[in-house]
């Protein structure tokens, strides 16, 4: 059945016929004689099966009425159509660092229609600096929209274009690159360009929001201050995660994308550096950048960046569980995937039943990377038996490197670099971007309170 | 101050009323409707800004209080907030009882219940809500409820979530508690169909009174809250946040009409003085130069800060007019007093109308009168001392404020002071400023819901008060009392609880009369809790002690709180007395009284009741005492 707003059945039928629109303001009279007078609003699609027509009173409050207690609806005066006049961006202050903001349509910026509650994403430098000023004191910037996806739809694919638009900032020679991604799946882009550009020349700065904009208490605003911090001075050229340090308000932490997972859904501090300190602490307040870690790859202005931004869609990430069945397995080697990355238990162990498989991948030039899900700690494959026997089989141990990233990292070599299992071997073992962390020391690994 | 001819007036009130729900959990959380005193070991800061399309059409006293750059710091008590009030986790869906008993309340106050139930978020940018927005919900319009004089529309009734409680305030930092954050409220507002302030005590009494009824209203200080919405012909429509106890509402409306009389009458008296709004001029002037070797504190206090000064503004033909009373204490200098501090962020003014005062000379007005160019016969001149860019935003508010004195009486939201006078807080909210709360989904409102809230809505007053009379043996006098106190909902429950070992009647007067008359004697009865009510009664049902001792133990524990019922009880020597003890002190009375029974015969009983009574008096029934004594001398007689 077609919608109309929103709106299904006997509610849709009647609004079409009188030719009533959300935002109109319309009278709803009852059958007990009771009176609305309000704005009508569209329906959520969720809600459409039931026989509910919402309106937006005066008192700001919105209402739900039945339509078989409605005896008479009628258009009082069509919709006003409010015109904006946004703020153009302030022209280039002296001796400011250039950034340019691109969007790929996470919600970290955007604005509530408050008549409808409609949330539209926002994307001029105007109304950006209208919403956050103080940006207008850390950079000159340009904001362009690079393409519009949630960020669990994202592909390999997206990658690529992803990759070509900031390597042409790069060469343009920005101070440094802001990107507006979706929290879900942020790390797997932030490695994915940690890759697919080398040599970078300026930071690539990623940067979400876990509470949406349209809020006064979201962290969007101060997690993209503290974005265009570390894009515009931070002395680091590489893909990295800046989001909230902790639950106040005070800094954020720039993760390297490789290092970096999402460990929490829905708390602002909810980024991590897994098996490695973040590299540094942003203070939005005073725009210090304080460098807390390693930095593995320095800022320069005539560094030349270099685009290799294949990325090979037929990779699987596998966790392993108990009772994984070895068909799990076949099917990927059956179906033709280039490459498979194990979750594997503890240290990096599979169901020994299982080896055989993994075997007959790795003859069939299928190379696997064991990670683990421990995600804390180091893959080693000496310690016990069964580990040895997947070594035997040709497994490349993938050390304390995070499973998604090595996802991405293998997606990457083999559509970039080389498919022939020996390259693919000593590329994935190489330390490209600082996806491997030699020393791990005792306070890498975080403490509950128990008490 | 004369009495009020209030229907001359055009008095019309309207009453918010709000009252906290006691259910077993927060509405949109898990957490439970506790407030917490222990210190609070996670403490975390935060900033709000209006969100991304409220910027220039937010109220000017948001964006002014965003523009402070205000960091809010909120204590979480981990017994009583978790991720939700924190703003770190979605809402969880709404709390099914907290609907039920708000269903149930407007079911009971004849009103048109919504179909289908929005949450919506109401942005609030005090850091009040940690989110930024108070979520609420309209449950029902267009009821009424009967009062003396005529029916009383109820316009809405809506579920909304508390907010977090103030703890502390400085110039930059405000701390909050978020205990109390979440925890449910109904709020029930009333057409202004209340026209004096004895019927607006009344009515906000009968409403608290039937939210009371549900059984499921919270008790004690800050669980009910009255907003009003006054206003009187040529007047304007005020809004008095924050009246704490119902008997302050009278006092409040009879102020409010007071100042808005007054503040019309200071508008006659300026039009007639030829006064008009474009004849105040803008111009803020730096008189620091008057006060240099001033010996007034505060002015000097203000001077020793860097970049302190002293301005002024010239309100020409306001002479006399900035002293004159309008509240009690109260003086048009305190309304423009009010404007400058909310809007400057000063700690006030000083008008030449109380001047030479506070230490500032005559010679220093004159020369003001001077420096300004005003008239001394006929202007006003306002000076502030600060640094120059408060001084000025507060100076701008006193001119804003002076010119709308030529036109009337502003809208405005005041918040309520303990003696019943009200000060300016912010202009009235434009157009609410709502949208939909999106994690939660729209409630439809089933026939099975309704089923369910059915069984909360209250016996309407009349028939719980035949009830009380029929079922528990009240007198009519008490049962009228029990039903108009705050503890009705443990009165119901202690009937229940001790049906057949306490009469009905003895709980009723412990609630009513002997708490109250303890009150009376200056008795700390804020101690007496539900809990220790019932450990008293549970004594007296398990014979510990006899019905008369409840006032000396109330008492006692109000006095020493923390101490155990059990203790008391030994230490007032209250203890029970047992038959075998009894007969033994009449054996005693009796001896030492021989003399008197020999001669007086049966009418020595007085004597020997007495004498008994002075030991066992509130450990044993009276009655029993009365019928042994007189077993006693019957024997002896004999």
């Amino acid at each position: 059945m077609e919608l109309y707003y929103g709106y299904s059945g006997n509610v849709a039928r009647i609004l079409r016929s009188i030719g009533v629109e959300p935002g109109d303001r319309i009278i709803v009279v009852l059958k007990d004689g009771t009176v609305f007078n309000g704005i009508l609003m569209p329906r959520q699609v969720l809600y459409s099966g039931r026989p509910v027509l919402v309106l937006k009173l005066d008192n700001g409050y919105n209402i739900g009425l039945n339509i078989d207690e409605v005896s008479d609806l009628r258009l009082v005066s069509k919709k006003q159509v409010h015109h904006h006049g946004g703020v153009e961006a302030v022209g280039r202050a002296e001796g400011l660092p250039r950034i340019v903001l691109l969007g790929t349509g996470g919600t970290i910026a955007s604005k509530v229609d408050y008549e409808t509650g409609a949330v539209t994403p926002v994307l001029t430098p105007g109304e950006i600096l209208e919403w956050v000023p103080e940006l207008a004191e850390i950079a000159v910037f340009n904001a362009r929209e690079v393409m519009s996806i949630f960020s669990e739809d994202i592909e390999p694919l997206h990658w690529e274009n992803l990759s070509r638009e900031v390597y042409k900032e790069l060469v343009e020679g920005v101070d440094g690159v802001v990107i507006a991604h979706g929290t879900d799946m942020m790390s797997y882009s932030a490695s994915a360009l940690a890759f697919s550009i080398m040599n970078k020349p300026a930071p690539i700065v990623f940067v979400g929001s876990q509470r949406s904009s349209d809020r006064p208490s979201s962290d969007s605003a101060f997690n993209l201050r503290a974005a265009f911090i570390a894009a515009s001075k931070g002395p680091f050229a590489e893909s990295v995660i800046v989001m909230h340090g902790e639950t106040s308000d005070t800094y954020a932490l720039v993760h390297r994308g490789v290092k970096a997972r999402k460990m929490h859904t829905s708390r602002r501090d909810a980024f991590q550096s897994i098996n490695d300190k973040p590299i540094a602490k942003v203070y939005p307040e005073t725009m210090e950048v304080r460098i807390v870690g390693r930095i593995i790859e320095h800022r320069g202005k005539n560094k030349k960046a270099q685009l290799k931004n294949k990325f090979d869609d037929r990779v699987a990430l596998v966790k392993v569980y108990p009772g994984l069945q070895p068909e799990m397995l076949e099917t990927l080697i059956d179906k033709g995937f280039h490459g498979i990355v194990l979750e594997g238990s503890g240290l990096g162990h599979m169901p020994n039943k299982l080896i055989p498989v993994i075997a007959r991948a790795v003859e069939n030039n299928i190379p696997v990377v064991m990670t683990s899900q421990c995600l804390f700690g180091r893959v080693n494959l000496y310690v016990y038996s069964t580990g040895r026997r997947l070594l035997e089989a040709g497994v490349i141990p993938g050390s304390d490197i995070l499973p998604e990233t090595a996802y991405v990292k293998l997606s990457w070599i083999l559509g970039s670099v080389s498919r022939d299992l020996g390259e693919v071997r000593k590329v994935f073992l190489t330390n490209l971007a600082g996806e491997f962390n030699e020393r791990h020391i005792l306070d890498l690994y975080p403490r509950w309170n128990h008490e | 101050m004369s009495r009020i001819n209030y229907s001359e007036t055009g008095l019309k009130v309207g009453l918010e009323i709000h009252v906290q729900l006691d259910t077993a959990r927060k509405l949109f959380c898990k957490c439970p409707t506790l407030l917490s005193e222990a210190e609070a070991r996670e403490v975390f800061t935060r900033y709000l800004r209006p969100a991304k399309s409220e910027v220039g059409e937010i109220d000017r006293a948001a964006l002014l209080e965003w523009k402070k750059n205000k960091k809010y710091e909120y204590e979480a008590p981990v017994e009583s907030s978790c991720l939700v009030e924190a703003d770190e986790e979605p809402p969880h869906e709404i709390d099914e009882d907290a609907l039920l008993v708000a269903l149930a309340l407007a079911s009971s106050m004849n009103m048109r219940i919504i179909d289908e139930i929005h949450v919506m978020r109401k942005i609030v940018i005090d850091g009040s809500n940690v989110s930024g927005f108070q979520r609420t919900a309209l449950i029902a319009v267009n009821g009424y409820i009967m009062d003396n004089e005529g029916k009383i529309g109820i316009q809405t009734l809506c579920l909304e979530e508390d907010a977090a409680r103030k703890i502390d305030e400085s110039e930059a930092t405000v701390r909050y508690r978020i205990d109390r954050l979440g925890i449910p409220l109904v709020e029930v507002a009333t057409a202004p169909d209340i026209h004096d302030p004895e019927q607006a005590v009344r009515v906000a009494l009968k409403i608290g009174q039937l939210i009371r009824l549900t059984g499921r209203a919270k008790r004690g200080l800050g669980t009910i809250r009255q907003d009003l919405n006054i206003s009187i012909k040529g007047g304007a429509k005020v809004e008095i946040k924050g009246v704490q106890h119902l008997y302050l509402i009278s006092k409040v409306i009879e102020y409010e009409v007071l100042r808005q009389l007054k503040l019309l009458e200071i508008r006659v008296e300026l039009v007639k003085r030829s006064v008009r709004p474009e004849n105040i001029s803008d111009n803020i002037i730096d008189v620091t130069d008057v006060f240099r070797d001033t010996g007034s504190k505060i002015v000097k206090k203000a001077l020793s800060i860097p970049g302190g000064g002293v301005y002024a503004v010239v309100l020409r033909g306001f002479k006399g007019l900035l002293g004159i009373e309008i509240q009690p204490g109260r003086r048009f200098g305190s309304e423009l007093a009010d404007y400058a501090r909310v809007w400057g962020g000063v700690g006030g003014i000083f008008h030449t109308d109380e001047l030479p005062n506070y230490g500032i000379t005559r010679e220093e007005v004159q020369a003001l009168y001077v420096k300004t160019g005003a008239d001394p016969g006929i202007d006003a001149i306002v000076i502030v001392a600060d640094v120059k860019q408060k001084a000025v935003e507060a100076l701008k508010a006193v001119i804003e404020r002076a010119r709308i004195a030529v036109i009337g009486v502003p809208e405005e939201t005041r918040a309520a002071n303990p003696d019943g006078t009200t000060k300016y807080m912010r202009p009235r909210p434009g157009s609410a400023r709502m949208y939909p709360e999106t994690d939660i989904p729209p409630i439809y409102v089933t026939p099975e819901l309704m089923e369910k809230a059915s069984k909360l809505i209250p016996e309407p007053p009349e028939k719980k008060l035949e009830k009380y009379v029929r079922e528990h043996g009240l007198s009519m006098e008490l049962a009228k009392a029990v039903i108009n106190d705050l503890r009705l909902d443990l009165y119901e429950r202690l009937v229940e609880k001790y049906r057949g070992r306490i009469p009905a009647t003895i709980i009723a007067s412990t609630l009513v009369n002997i708490i109250p008359s303890l009150r009376r004697d200056g008795v700390p009865i804020e101690n007496i809790d539900d809990y220790v009510i019932e450990d008293v009664l549970d004594a007296v049902a398990n014979n510990e002690i006899a019905k008369e001792a409840i006032p000396d133990v109330l008492s006692s524990i109000a006095r020493n709180p923390g101490k155990s019922i059990k203790d008391v009880i030994k230490e007032l020597g209250l203890g029970v007395v047992s038959i075998s003890e009894l007969d033994e002190l009449i054996n005693e009375a009796v001896k030492k009284n021989m003399d008197k029974i020999t001669a007086k015969r049966e009418k020595a009983f007085q004597i020997v009741m007495s004498e008994v009574m002075k030991s066992v008096r509130g450990r044993i029934d009276g009655a029993l005492v009365a019928e042994k004594v007189r077993e006693k001398l019957k024997e002896i007689l004999k």
